[in-house]
């Protein structure tokens, strides 16, 4: 029955969406408030909705209603409550589900705090979000319904793919759709912007908040999956190129790049027409990414032919709202009127410089991604595009960013000074050449990788860059004493701004180090054998056997010694678990700023019982900790960033802006 | 099974299975040969996994591809000698990296020219702005009044 209600609610939803995404827009058309106004409750009682139906399905999952047939092949009444509820999304129907949710969510969001937005963008802007939830009901409602039932139930389910259960990774797909759906608000109201024909600052201050939280949303979800990857797949790798990961990169270069020339439409009025196409192609790669994971399309071309009606359906979905908006684009936008000049050397120059960076770094993302489909598909032959073309190809084209991304907020609006920007930076290149240097010197000249030395002298530039400028601002060297006061006085975007930058460069130096000098020793070891790795002493103390709630764990206990000084004890396990069967490493990780110790517990070697020792797997990883800070400094920045006071006291009244204008 | 690893992979994934790749007892004897197998292994795809590296992948095939990378190896070959072997076996499917050849024409040649047309793009934006915007005006001294304003707001911000 209240699987019923779910299934029903979801239908009403559907209802009031195509009331949400009509009559305001028609409303909006002919200037009638009251047609308008509809919008505002529609958005919150399609929340309620969608919400009832999410309810429904959690209740199904924490009860273990196996007659629903999406719980029963999903989920099992052995596995612990927190796993039972992020099995909900841990599935191909329930994560729908969850992007409706949040969907939803949004559109309400903007009913409450969009208060004094202007009625015609607010309606339009609605009108737009419903249209895209209609797509995604119906999509669950035709070919992925959670909330179909299985005659007779099973006695119990087949459970969660054991990988999935962990606490990392039950928040890792609603933080990634969080992210993905916060895109649809920018794209919601770039749509709006066109039809209403008017771009102008306050609109990209309407659009930056959102745009904001989708992107520290979204940077949280890459991290945390990183994260994951990190310490289950246990052999310290945590970034594989694997398509699902470029699915979530691709919109986070995009949306980086919007977040960037959103800025330059609120404080110089220029490049407005290419922030709302990048607006659009976010989106639309938001979609791509769900499409791509969810129609079986990577796993083969194949599977995805024979069994389309999901796949088709998305990329019809795709269609639509990429090609629709892009049609509107190309007929609006010419008659966009040419924001403020700027010559090439300036913050606007600069950050489209970045711009066109990062746009093709996510082209050339997509291409490697795609290519293996199309070269299958147009019978070019099977080829895999792997990490090595990824590495080769992608990475080149962030240096130049990253080298400028030192300079551009030094410069100034309009017209900067690059000479002078560049003498102020003199010292910093200096240093990070001598960086470049010693690392090379360090690691014993070619005996390591060459570009270890280019991205360490690289995060240098941008770490003591971004510090540089930090001083600059607040006059540190000219007046020490005032320096403080005006730290404190600096804009909350300008701070934001600033630790975001630097975790960036924090985060090179961790993805420079832990990629050139991982050391690693695989071995059999025996019970009381020690094996010396980056100075560390690792000794197998014993072996044991630790049952867990629906798994037993191989648990082994390592002492680990510096010196000969015991310092620590590490457990790392090899766990079977029982539904469904399957073998899962959880490796032990001891993090130290200069890395990681990671050790993996592996089968008995030779003869049953381990006589003969263990197959252990022992790692120094160098600065990965520093990959987290990076990740995590790169979303406190962001968050500082929205919480600057021109996004708290809201965008200046638009009738004023235009009248002075 | 192929469901549930599906799943993994829905989730935004790797759909792998917890990589526990080169065993001890694959191992060659000379370090430095073991190493070029590593760099090796770390370039070959298990071709039948989901997108994972015979090196990152416990697949029976991909221990077996690990075994003839290494046999090939001992017997003296060039890294590109075991490139060209298991490319005649299993095709250029088995390459990470794909080879730049006719059909990878697009892959390999489309980021640079991506670029290219991106900053020539960029390029025209400039050359556009500049012809059909207005020349800069020539420098008009204030009005008094005006002055008169420029001061009280200077004096206001406190500057």
């Amino acid at each position: 029955m209240i699987a019923e209600t779910g299934h029903f609610a979801l239908v009403l939803a559907l209802a009031v969406a195509i009331v949400q995404a009509s009559v305001p827009l028609a409303g909006a058309r002919r200037g009638k408030m009251a047609w308008m106004a509809v919008a505002g409750p529609a958005t919150i009682l399609q929340f309620l909705f969608i919400a009832i139906s999410f309810a429904a399905l959690t209740h199904g999952y924490i009860t273990s209603d196996f007659s629903l047939m999406n719980v029963a092949s999903n989920s099992h009444t052995e596995k612990p409550l927190l796993y039972k509820i992020a099995g909900v999304w841990g599935n191909h129907e329930g994560s729908l589900l969850l992007w409706v949710t949040i969907l939803a969510l949004f559109g309400m969001a903007v009913t409450m705090f969009g208060r004094n937005l202007p009625p015609g963008l607010k309606a339009r802007a609605l009108a737009v979000q419903a249209m895209i939830s209609i797509g995604f009901l119906l999509f669950l409602l035709l070919t992925s319904n959670p909330f179909v039932r299985v005659d007779p139930p099973p006695f119990d389910g087949n459970g969660l793919n054991p990988m999935l259960q962990d606490p990392g990774l039950a928040l890792h797909p609603p933080m990634l759709y969080l992210g993905y759906v916060g895109f649809s608000m920018a794209f919601s109201f770039a749509i709006a912007a066109l039809l209403e024909g008017r771009v102008d600052a306050a609109w990209a201050r309407w659009v930056r908040p959102w745009t904001l939280a989708a992107w520290v949303l979204l940077t949280g979800g890459i991290v945390l999956g990183s994260w994951w990857a990190y310490y289950t797949l246990g052999w310290g790798g945590w970034w594989y190129w694997d398509p699902v990961e470029n699915a979530s990169f691709m919109p986070w270069l995009v949306g980086t790049a919007l977040l960037h020339s959103a800025i330059v439409v609120e404080k110089r009025d220029a490049l407005k027409s290419w922030t709302i196409l990048l607006a659009i192609i976010t989106f639309g790669f938001s979609l791509l990414g769900t499409f791509l994971v969810r129609s079986g399309v990577l796993t083969s071309v194949h599977a995805f032919a024979t069994d389309p009606a999901r796949g088709v359906f998305i990329l019809l979905l795709l269609v639509v709202a990429v090609g629709g908006s892009l049609a509107l684009y190309a007929a609006r936008a010419p008659s966009m009127k040419l924001g403020g000049l700027f010559s090439p050397l300036s913050r606007e120059g600069s950050l489209l410089f970045n711009n066109v960076l990062m746009s093709t770094g996510a082209a050339t993302v997509l291409l490697g991604t795609l290519y293996p489909l199309i070269s299958d598909a147009f019978d070019l032959g099977k080829i895999s595009v792997g990490p090595p073309f990824f590495n080769s190809v992608f990475l080149p084209l962030m240096v130049p960013m990253v080298l400028v991304m030192a300079l551009a907020p030094m410069m100034s609006w309009k017209r900067g000074d690059l000479g002078g920007v560049l003498g102020r930076l003199k010292i910093v290149a200096v240093i990070s050449v001598l960086v470049a240097a010693a690392t090379w010197q360090l690691q014993g000249g070619s005996a390591g990788p060459w570009w270890s030395a280019a991205g360490l002298g690289l995060a240098a530039w941008l770490g003591l860059g971004t510090l540089a400028d930090l001083a600059d601002r607040i006059r540190l060297f000219q007046a020490p004493v005032q320096a403080p006061f005006r730290a404190f006085a600096l804009p909350r975007s300008t701070w934001g701004m600033m630790v975001a930058h630097f975790g960036l460069a924090v985060f090179i130096v961790g993805l420079t180090a832990s990629s050139a000098w991982t050391t690693e020793k695989v071995q059999t070891q025996k019970i009381g054998e020690t094996i010396s790795i980056a100075g560390y002493q690792v000794t197998l103390k014993g072996i044991e056997q630790v049952p867990g709630p629906n798994y037993i764990a191989r648990r082994g206990t390592f002492e680990i010694a510096r010196n000969g000084t015991v310092i620590a004890e590490m457990y790392p396990e090899k766990r079977a678990y029982r539904n469904p069967p399957r073998p899962i490493t959880t490796a032990a990780i001891r993090s130290g700023i200069t890395g990681d110790l990671y050790v993996v517990i592996g089968d008995p070697d030779g003869k049953e019982g381990g006589e003969a020792g263990y197959v252990t797997r022992l790692y120094f990883n160098p600065c990965i900790p520093w990959l987290w800070a990076g990740g995590l400094l790169l979303m406190l920045g962001g968050l500082i960033s929205l919480a600057d006071r021109r996004h708290r006291i809201g965008a200046p009244a638009r009738a004023s802006r235009s009248s002075a204008a | 099974m192929r469901l549930l690893a599906l799943c993994a992979l829905l989730l935004g994934l790797n759909a792998a299975t917890p990589a526990l790749a080169v065993n001890p007892d694959e191992m060659l004897k000379d370090p430095a040969q073991e190493a070029r197998a590593r760099e090796l292994g770390r370039e070959l795809r298990c071709v039948v996994c989901q997108n994972q590296s015979i090196d990152d992948s416990d697949a029976d095939l991909a221990r077996d591809l690990r075994l003839i990378v290494r046999e090939r190896i001992d017997k003296g070959d060039t890294d590109n000698d075991v490139r060209r072997f298991l490319v005649e076996r299993y095709g250029d499917y088995v390459l990470l990296k794909p080879p730049f050849k006719q059909t990878t024409l697009a892959l390999w040649l489309g980021p640079p020219v991506l670029l290219l047309v991106g900053a020539g793009m960029v390029a025209l934006f400039y050359r556009r702005r500049r012809r059909t915007s207005v020349p800069p005006a020539v420098e008009v001294p204030l009005t008094p009044e005006e002055q008169r304003r420029l001061d009280r707001l200077m004096k206001e911000t406190g500057q």
